[in-house]
């Protein structure tokens, strides 16, 4: 029998028992849906990572420390990054900035307002490295370092904290971190919070008046690293893993005492992450794709136990078993597919809503889902349709002709 | 056309061994108009059933058209019933929500062919029907919807025609129409069964075939020789 026909008698069928078949496709739209849905929510977190990790800048390199040892015996602690070693990352000749970064919280106070911010120690090469802006003032300078200057530049979040709606006029005030003053010399533009760090909310003072009067170490926490040439990463990356196991007289058989990363490398832990995040919960949608599935199933064996005597009249008229098997298994098809397109068409439709009403939600439809929740519905139409059909195509045509 | 030789099937009923024919031997020409008969329960649906192709005998030879077709599989009986048989119901048994046309081409779909459209709108014609091609069976009468089954039967150009009390449902003045369409196409040279336990329509029959208990108790020779294997 000509595929048209049988698709235009599945259609038929189908439209005959309107409320059974909108029923039973509700299912595989519910299940179509939310595993678009799921999967834009996870591309879109994913795409949200990406941007902000991005306007960090992505001509980075990261040189933190690490733990020293073999085999798992820990001998050393973190303290193994030294301002010199910094300096002599200088003498790479592909790298073009270089910044010594400590870390540190402290309590900083202007008036009687209070708060908690990131305490970051760096020099003016950091502002280059890390892309950040200055939207009045100024950034550190050399002298500053060298002089262990008491300024700071501060992110707009904890100027609003310290100053509020007079943020603006923060430049040239003084804030006090642990007894002593600091005068705000600049103030950094917004670059939106990324949940686990928030850029807009750290002082920024000098590295030299961080490590001796604020945190009192002598160790780095990090040291970040520019190209000359954005391509050229990998090529620092080895030079400076080089380097650093040299300075620390690492033996050959002993590990790094110290991690090399760029920006890359970070995005794509993110990105695996995500990756993880999407198929949870692409599974979990998927399982109620499945449940529809189920459903599906069930209204095929009720059409064809209703149906079967006209199973037994079609096979008196000369249908073969896969002629019966395939009519049912087109129709069932026919449901879950355009449950598939419907389900899709409202996923899409819904994950454009969100993106337009809530703007801190970002849901990102990509081909591929809808291409794989399509793809599933159908499948779940052959797999969940087969059986009855088969059921079908078996029956025994007087005993299919005699039912009543 | 037809020629059946010891044909048994047995059931097993509540661990008994019923036979539902018994050793049941005939031969149909073509060109004949015959009426199987005998009461409920006698065997002659069963007879029916294997003489359609819808069921195996479970000894015996059934060979139709020159094929011995009793140890056919499934799919092959399915190949035999499109080519070689057309179905006529008592409850005309067409099919839902399909206009007439629809009902008709379907076993020439089933025998693969492209032609369904033209062979059906034929098959109605000869029937009557040419007027109430695109009808709905539900918008049909009792004996149009019959003729309407037996144009589905003659669509495929069989070599039988069985009829399984195709006169049941319809009211004594219908049936005789129906009949009278039957004998029309049996004087064109068709070959047909009627399947009946109703007497006045057996007598509408050139033959008698008379089923009972499994047997064929009553079964006069073939009547007009001559008259066998008219052109169809």
């Amino acid at each position: 029998m000509i595929f048209w026909t049988i698709l235009a008698v599945a259609m038929r069928s189908l439209a005959a028992n309107t409320m059974r078949t909108v029923l039973a496709m509700l299912g595989i739209i519910i299940g179509v849906w939310s595993v678009i849905s799921a999967l834009a929510l996870a591309s879109g977190a994913q795409k949200k990572v990406f941007d902000q990790m991005s306007s960090l800048g992505t001509n980075v390199i990261m040189v933190t420390p690490g733990q020293r040892g073999t085999g798992g015996v820990i001998t050393g602690s973190q303290t193994n990054l030294k301002v010199d070693d910094a300096q002599a990352m200088l003498r790479i000749p592909e790298v073009s900035r270089v910044a010594p970064v400590v870390r540190g919280g402290a309590q900083a106070k202007h008036g009687n307002k209070n708060t908690r911010p990131n305490l970051l120690g760096t020099t003016a090469t950091y502002f280059a490295i890390r892309n950040f802006q200055i939207q009045s003032g100024r950034v550190l300078s050399d002298a500053d370092c060298d002089a262990a200057a008491r300024v700071a530049v501060i992110g707009p979040t904890t100027a609003k904290n310290l100053f509020g709606d007079t943020s603006q006029a923060a430049i040239g005030q003084s804030i006090e971190i642990k007894g002593v003053h600091y005068r705000v010399i600049g103030l950094l533009v917004a670059k939106g919070d990324q949940g686990f760090f928030n850029p807009d909310d750290q002082i920024i003072i000098p590295y030299t008046t961080a490590m001796q009067q604020v945190l009192g170490i002598d160790f780095l926490n990090e040291i970040d690293l520019s190209g000359k040439d954005e391509t050229q990463l990998a090529t620092i990356q080895t030079k400076a893993t080089l380097l650093l196991r040299k300075r620390h007289r690492l033996m050959d058989d002993v590990d790094n005492d110290f991690n090399v990363r760029n920006q890359a490398d970070v995005l794509n832990a993110t990105s695996t992450i995500n990756t993880v995040l999407s198929l949870l919960l692409g599974g979990i949608a998927g399982i109620s794709l499945l449940v529809g599935g189920i459903g599906v199933m069930n209204v095929m064996l009720v059409t064809v136990t209703e149906r079967t005597r006209e199973i037994g009249v079609r096979k008196a008229l000369g249908a073969r078993q896969r002629d019966i098997l395939r009519q049912f298994l087109i129709e069932s098809v026919v449901l879950s597919a355009t449950g598939g397109i419907i389900g899709a068409l409202i996923g899409v439709g819904t994950a454009k809503f969100i993106s337009a009403i809530q703007s801190n939600i970002t849901l990102v439809v990509n081909t591929p889902s809808i291409l794989i929740a399509l793809g599933f519905s159908t499948a779940v139409g052959i797999f969940f349709g087969y059986y009855p059909a088969r059921r079908a195509a078996k029956l025994h045509p007087i005993d299919a002709l005699r039912y009543e | 056309m037809i020629h059946a030789e010891n044909l048994s099937k047995r059931y097993e009923l509540g661990g008994q061994v019923v036979y539902a024919l018994d050793d049941v031997s005939l031969d149909i020409a073509a060109g004949e108009l015959i009426a199987i008969r005998g009461p409920s329960g006698s065997g002659k649906s069963t007879l029916m059933n294997i003489l359609g192709c819808l069921d195996r005998p479970d000894s015996g030879h059934y060979v139709l058209a020159g094929e011995d077709v009793s140890t056919l599989d499934d799919d092959d009986l399915a190949a035999v019933r499109s080519q070689r048989i057309g179905f006529v119901f008592q409850l005309f048994n067409l099919l839902p929500r399909m206009s007439a046309l629809r009902n008709v081409e379907l076993p020439v779909h089933y025998l693969g062919r492209k032609d369904a459209r033209d062979k059906a709108i034929a098959a109605l014609e000869t029937v009557g029907l040419g007027d109430r091609m695109y009808h709905e069976p539900n918008q049909l009468s009792g004996g149009q919807r019959q003729r309407v089954a037996i144009a589905r039967a003659l669509v495929n150009d069989p070599d039988i025609i069985l009829a399984d009390e195709p006169t049941g449902a319809l009211d004594s003045r219908t049936g005789e129409e129906v009949l009278g369409l039957f004998k029309q196409l049996n004087a064109r040279g068709r070959t047909i069964l009627i399947v009946t336990h109703d007497m006045i329509v057996a007598r509408h029959c050139q033959r008698e075939i008379h089923v009972r208990d499994g047997r064929i108790v009553e079964m006069p020779a073939l009547a007009n020789p001559q008259n066998v294997g008219g052109a169809a």
